[in-house]
């Protein structure tokens, strides 16, 4: 074990896993952390917490993270390489390690034009295949980026993103590759709705034989309504939505349930395709429907491992 | 001006390496001042090009190298030295490189390190001044860039790392804001440091993304 997470368990032990999202409050409450914590309690393997998503100010991450695991619940954290450069990166993911966070996910962050701080510095010092190597390093190789030796190193599950619908699409696997020589452990992509796509990505993953060097959790994004899902095929870069699902959506008496029924329906898919090891469910600001999710698709109870 | 250094020869031989013909662009203007990218320099290069068996098909003093309307006429009407060449070595910086490439479809080659935008303090001594940061502000600083000169770029400075009027990184580096201090009392000025100066809004230098103006017809 390189970390001895829940879910570096659950994923190493062959089962697919389910990981969900936390968005961490705007304020200092640690009230809201722990209420969308237990909200997820069971449903997931562990849950996954944001880091200034879309570049808006926010709770960090870690110390959501601490939070959760005060209350026995398993956090991965994410990190974003817009805000910190090499030596703030290292030093927090030294203390997150510390606190007891055992699984990281590294990204490069949504540029801060989208944010509630447009006019801010971007750093990027480092980009996100740097920082798995980074942290590849200090687990591994117990020394800082630049060489310094560690007294004692950080014990972590690395994780990466990928987004198969992203251009140019002939460049995504090449990229993934790049990630897993780089030493991630797990990867989480973008939110599926075409799954025909999807596949058609696997395919090329498993030819490749990279599934096997890897966990790939396929992203969910639960919708509510066919605005959001409208805003979603228009504003979301990187996602593709099927016109179908659309349609759906706009003709559903209850668009709730249409939702949940959609994400059930592109689970059941997924569950079959050669390769894959898991879900991450995204329900910002829905955590509820997490639950209802988890246990319509039959991935509940989740395995004590 | 664009303060511009040769590359080491060696580093160019290597990614010409499959090059056997090359074509050099120089430019009239930053490059030729620096002379790293002039008639003399071309020359040179020329020389140990071909002291080293590549075919040199021609060489050419852009004027300047940034002008993509002016690159293309060159190139159209010395077509044939240019498709004989495998690829462009260009002596200028890198926004010379990149108007070269989009001037024309052959690979072009940075011959110079771009360095700074800097001032000539005498020939072959160069020091930068200004970060092109899209939002002067020498109206409060006395006429001298913080954003530059301060190590840290800060915009409240001094930090407590001076010493002697020097920077704490480097006794060679004078501190910025010690400048910017004794320059404002020159004029009689220093109550301007009592403002707070705002956190900058970075959107308008790189951290925004690619930077665009177009003067004369409908602006960006």
């Amino acid at each position: 074990m390189k970390a001895g997470s829940n879910l570096e368990r659950v994923l190493e032990s062959g089962q697919f896993a389910v990981t969900a999202e936390l968005g961490p409050p705007k304020g200092a409450d640690a009230e809201v952390v722990k209420k969308k914590g237990s909200l997820l309690r069971d449903c997931a393997d562990a849950i996954n917490i944001t880091d200034n998503q879309t570049a808006i100010a926010r709770m960090s991450s870690i110390a959501c993270g601490v939070i959760l695991n005060q209350l026995n619940l398993e956090p991965v954290i994410q990190v974003v390489c817009r805000d910190r450069n090499r030596l703030a990166i290292q030093s927090d993911i030294l203390g997150a390690a510390a606190l007891g966070i055992k699984n990281v996910l590294c990204l490069s962050g949504d540029h801060q034009k989208f944010g509630n701080h447009p006019q801010a510095k971007n750093v990027y010092d480092i980009d996100a295949i740097h920082l798995i190597q980074v942290l590849k390093k200090m687990r591994d190789e117990k020394k800082l980026l630049e060489g310094d030796d560690l007294t004692i190193e950080p014990k972590l599950y690395i994780g990466a993103v990928e987004n198969p619908y992203a251009d140019p699409y002939e460049f995504r696997v090449i990229r993934l590759a790049k990630k897993i020589r780089a030493g991630c452990d797990f990867v989480q992509t973008q939110g599926v709705f075409d799954v025909k796509k999807f596949k058609d990505w696997m395919k090329t993953i498993t030819d490749q034989g990279l599934d096997r060097k890897v966990h790939i959790l396929a992203g969910i994004i639960p919708i509510k309504s066919a605005g959001m899902v409208r805003y979603m095929r228009d504003y979301v870069s990187g996602v593709s939505v099927p016109e179908e699902i659309v349609t759906r959506m706009e003709n559903a008496k209850d668009p709730r349930q249409e939702g949940i029924n959609i994400c059930l329906e592109i689970i059941d898919e997924l569950k079959e395709i050669p390769g894959l090891h898991g879900i991450h469910i995204m329900a910002i600001a829905w955590e509820t429907v997490v639950r209802i999710i988890v246990d319509k698709a039959g991935l509940a109870p989740r395995p004590a491992v | 001006m664009i303060i511009t250094k040769q590359k080491p020869f060696e580093e160019i031989l290597k990614f010409l390496e499959s090059s056997p013909r090359v074509f050099i662009a120089g430019c009239t203007l930053c490059a030729t001042t620096c002379k790293t990218g002039g008639e003399e320099e071309a020359k040179k290069i020329e020389k140990k090009l071909q002291d080293k068996g590549k075919v040199v098909s021609g060489w050419v003093i852009l004027d300047p190298a940034c002008h993509i309307l002016n690159n293309k006429k060159y190139f159209r009407e010395n077509k044939e030295k240019l498709d004989q060449a495998d690829s462009i070595l260009v002596l200028a910086c890198g926004n010379g490189v990149q108007a070269v490439g989009e001037s024309m479809d052959k690979k072009v080659y940075p011959g110079c390190d771009t360095l700074f935008l800097g001032e000539i303090i005498r020939f072959g001594n160069y020091e930068e001044r200004c970060q092109l940061c899209g939002e002067c502000i020498l109206d409060k600083t006395g006429g001298i860039c913080p954003i530059t000169r301060c190590s840290k770029s800060l915009l409240n400075g001094p930090c407590g790392g001076a010493e002697d009027g020097k920077c704490e990184i480097d006794p060679e580096i004078e501190c910025g804001w010690q400048l910017i201090i004794d320059q404002l009392e020159k004029q009689d000025k220093l109550h301007l440091l009592e403002e707070i100066i705002p956190p900058k809004d970075w959107s308008k230098s790189r951290d925004g993304g690619l930077r665009r103006l177009t003067i004369g017809r409908k602006e960006k």
